[in-house]
């Protein structure tokens, strides 16, 4: 694993959300109902137990409460800063009908897993070596949560890692107010140390190892590649001009390496997911003076969260609806605008609205290539519009073969991906022992 | 416009309002900071043969991040000399006529409470205020509750005071006894003009968990003290309502307990109190308070009709009954609003697990629970911990039975109903 630049573009920003202090994290605390039953767990894809945690913090039980978060997802730092807890936890919260503020859990479940991570706590122990070997594809959240549940029902893991660094997008991938890099870093540290879990970097699976070799040298193989590269539009022309990237190609740049838009006046974005507005917050942010989001369809159909688009828009971002680019323009190499078209609701080009949007920096985000169609060379593994096929328990369908996180899902949050690496897991106990793993984490 | 005057025991004051001999009533310069802020009355912090007192010497209850529900202390009575409160009160009652300045006393031999009144009353004093309560340091130097505690005791000193005094006597009574009426029968035996009560309650606040010392710590140790505040409300809404409610007492009662708003001191008045003395919500919050306990108290007596406080004063004691006399047959049950539920479910675990398992979580994902009115029992436990004020409400039902007490059940074997409930 290689060190991490000190002087990264991402480590500019600050937390969009402040975190808690201990008084601020009892006085939100004390005002949770502690319901029976309650619909934030049901909206959580690790089902912590929420009002569990909450209720501890405010008996001063702190390490109490971080055992109980953990014991359901062992990323809950990291779910902690990244989930969008408006639409999962504190979207659900009962206090929300009788117009108060919902409970902000992500701030008190933050408050308690850096504290964790601050004092050392540590949680778990291994069980007693099974003397089974598990391969995991890819350092994702999906393969960090299935590699510790492994590790700690005794089995031997080694995770596949074709970058330098561990984390997959947790690393790579989130917006620097949210989380950064050496915060992914210092997780997957805090994961691992539960030993058992060898990371081997720079390993491009399927040439060296072969798929057929990991079959041969492990009892079971769990795939967490995750969706892989951005998607082009390589029909367009000028899209190998200077200025044109990925848009997630660009963020793994800022959050791990620098980058220069010194020289940017007018960026775009193209797309209507987060990413997109991920990548609209991110270039305001760092100082671009004229940042534009171009989508095709309706700001009704943005698949971006709308709470994080109003932010965006706070910070003067423009958008061009019902708009696509038909080719970018440069001077010379370099990028200078797009050319673009407004389509119809039927997203059909409208004839003579073609425009000149003057652009020196194009991102693209427009989806990603999907998770990589040689898994399906095995028999029993289908990958099907990006995905690859799997059970409820993450079975592929060939004998000790199983999957989780964004190469499954087309691309979720980062808990659904913690729910369905451990979810795995234990079906991989149970492939690996013909037992079924207990439910309940061991925890110290 | 209402008339707030108060009288307890012939000492009048503008308001009701007093604060309570403490920590509050220290100094001249406190108490008349409070008269100028709209405080009626105050009592002086008590005088006697000044103390030495201990570092620290309070503590609170917290609870659920609401700071000071409880407050404890063991500060003793004035570290200052007679001669230096007297003076001070001579200037405020020069400078406030109209305010009412009761001063505390507790002394030990008959000379020096003859003394001291004889002082205090030399130097201006509305009234007296004979501190028979105080539950920590002063009594086991045989002062405080120890005398409010022996009713012959609290009677001989009572007359001691009253033969001498030319102003109202009032005895402050400990709550530390089992039961509060014979305690004020001996003051009003020993000729007492009124009464007020509750002093604190004998308490260790809480216990640090790393030092292993009760709280507060005076260095490695830490002793009982005096508990006061919100959380003794209650039990000094019922010492005053026993008080008042009992015939063979005749006396003005000032309440004191926990009072920090109007609403509070309509309780005490509605159980009797004719004026209310505070201590523990000013050192909380400040003399300001004051402001809104007038404002509350003025608009409701506005909304009510009461013109002066003599209306309303004990308009509960007669509602305020023993337990063989409420109506047996009176049957309740509780409903709930699926308009203004929000699904925390509170009130099926409470009754599930405290109560009569009478409420049955939803079964359409709805979250709103539904009460099996057949087995409800009326207890009230559902609406007390719905987050929703509304939401969750009683209401009376026809049983067919007459209003029945369980005494004219026995004397009179009128019917009762059926016992309710599943267990």
């Amino acid at each position: 694993m290689d060190k991490l630049a000190p002087d990264r573009t991402e480590t500019c920003f600050s937390d969009l959300k402040k975190p808690f202090n201990l008084n601020q994290a009892m006085v939100e605390a004390n005002r949770c109902l502690y319901c029976h039953e309650p619909p934030c767990v049901d909206a959580c894809p690790t089902r912590i137990d929420i009002p569990t945690f909450i209720r501890k913090i405010t008996t001063e039980n702190l390490h109490g409460s971080a055992a109980t978060i953990f014991s359901a997802n062992v990323l809950g730092m990291s779910c902690a800063r990244v989930c969008p807890v408006e639409l999962l936890c504190s979207g659900s919260c009962v206090l929300t009908k009788e117009g108060i503020p919902p409970i902000r859990i992500g701030l008190l479940q933050r408050f308690v897993t850096d504290l964790a991570y601050q004092r050392g706590w540590s949680f778990f122990q291994r069980a007693r070596p099974s003397h089974r070997k598990v391969a995991l594809i890819g350092s994702g959240p999906a393969s960090l949560s299935c590699a510790h549940r492994l590790a700690q029902l005794g089995h031997e893991c080694v995770i596949y890692e074709k970058r330098p660094f561990p984390g997959g997008l947790n690393t790579s991938g989130i917006a620097p107010y949210k989380m950064q890099a050496h915060d992914s870093l210092a997780e997957v540290d805090w994961i691992t140390s539960i030993g058992g879990i060898t990371i081997r970097h720079g390993v491009q699976v399927g040439r060296d190892p072969t798929l057929q070799e990991l079959e041969a040298n492990f009892d079971a193989v769990f795939i967490g590649t995750g969706q892989g590269p951005d998607r082009r539009l390589d029909k367009l022309p000028g899209h190998d001009l200077e200025g044109v990237w990925g848009a997630m190609q660009f963020i793994e740049e800022l959050k791990l390496a620098s980058v220069d838009l010194s020289q940017v006046r007018n960026a775009v974005v193209l797309g209507g997911g987060n990413t997109a507005v991920d990548a609209v917050h991110e270039l305001l942010h760092l100082g671009v003076p004229g940042v534009t989001m171009i989508y095709r369809r309706g700001k009704q159909l943005m698949k971006g969260y709308a709470h994080e688009w109003e932010k965006a828009l706070h910070l003067g971002a423009a958008a061009l609806w019902f708009t696509v680019p038909t080719a970018f323009v440069g001077q010379g190499c370099r990028l200078s605008g797009l050319k673009c078209v407004s389509t119809d609701s039927a997203l059909k080009p409208i004839a003579g609205s073609e425009t000149m949007v003057p652009a020196d920096l194009a991102l693209l985000a427009i989806g990603q290539q999907g998770a990589d169609p040689m898994f399906a060379e095995l028999d029993g593994i289908r990958v099907q519009g990006g995905n690859i096929v799997v059970d409820q328990q993450g079975f592929t369908g060939r004998r000790g073969w199983y999957a989780g996180g964004d190469c499954t899902n087309g691309g979720k949050e980062v808990v659904f991906a913690a729910a369905q690496g451990r979810t795995a897991a234990q079906a991989i106990h149970r492939h690996l022992t013909g037992n079924p793993a207990s439910n309940g984490a061991q925890h110290a | 416009m209402p008339d707030l005057t108060a009288n307890c025991a012939g000492i009048v004051s503008p308001n009701p309002f007093w604060l309570a001999s403490g920590p509050p009533t220290n100094s001249g310069d406190q108490v008349m900071r409070a008269f100028d802020l709209g405080w009626g009355g105050a009592v002086w912090k008590t005088l006697g043969d000044p103390i030495q007192n201990v570092s620290s010497r309070f503590g609170a209850l917290n609870h659920n991040g609401v700071r000071i529900i409880g407050f404890n202390n063991n500060e003793l009575i004035t570290d200052r000399s007679f001669q230096t409160n007297l003076a001070e009160i001579t200037q405020v009652k020069k400078l406030y006529p109209r305010n009412a300045v009761v001063v505390s006393l507790m002394l030990d031999t008959r000379e020096e409470w003859r003394d001291a009144i004889t002082r205090a009353i030399d130097a201006g004093a509305d009234g007296l205020e004979l501190n028979f309560g105080c539950p920590h340091g002063m009594c086991e130097r045989g002062m405080g509750s120890a005398v409010g505690q022996e009713p012959s005791v609290n009677q001989e000193i009572t007359s001691w005071a009253t033969e001498i005094s030319s102003v109202p006597v009032l005895v402050k009574l400990t709550p530390n006894v089992s039961d509060i009426t014979p305690h004020g029968l001996a003051s009003q035996a020993g000729g007492a003009h009124g009464v007020s009560l509750i002093n604190t309650v004998k308490s260790v606040i809480g216990v640090d968990l790393e030092r292993f010392t009760p709280i507060p710590a005076v260095g490695h140790t830490g002793t009982n003290g005096g508990y006061c505040g919100p959380a003794v409300r209650p039990i000094a809404l019922h010492m005053v309502g026993t008080l008042a409610r009992e015939p063979r007492f005749k006396l003005p009662i000032s309440g004191i307990g926990g009072i920090s708003t109007w609403k509070h001191a309509l309780e005490f008045m509605l159980l009797g109190a004719s004026t209310v003395q505070v201590c523990t919500a000013a050192m909380h919050y400040g003399f300001r308070i004051v402001e809104d306990m007038i404002d509350g108290m003025e608009r409701y007596m506005r909304s009510h009709g009461f013109q002066t406080l003599d209306q309303l004063i004990g308009k509960a004691v007669g509602n305020f009954v023993e337990w063989g006399e409420l109506d047996i047959n009176f049957e309740s049950v509780a409903r709930i609003d699926p308009q203004r539920c929000i699904g925390c479910q509170l009130c099926y675990l409470a009754c599930r697990d405290g109560s009569h398992d009478c409420i049955e979580p939803a079964t359409d994902g709805s979250r709103v629970p539904t009460v099996e009115e057949g087995e409800c029992v009326g207890c009230n436990l559902c609406s007390l911990v719905c987050p929703v004020p509304g939401c969750v409400t009683m209401h009376q039902v026809d049983n067919g039975f007459q209003p029945t007490s369980w005494n004219e059940h026995l004397m009179l074997e009128k019917p009762i109903r059926h016992k309710k409930g599943v267990h």
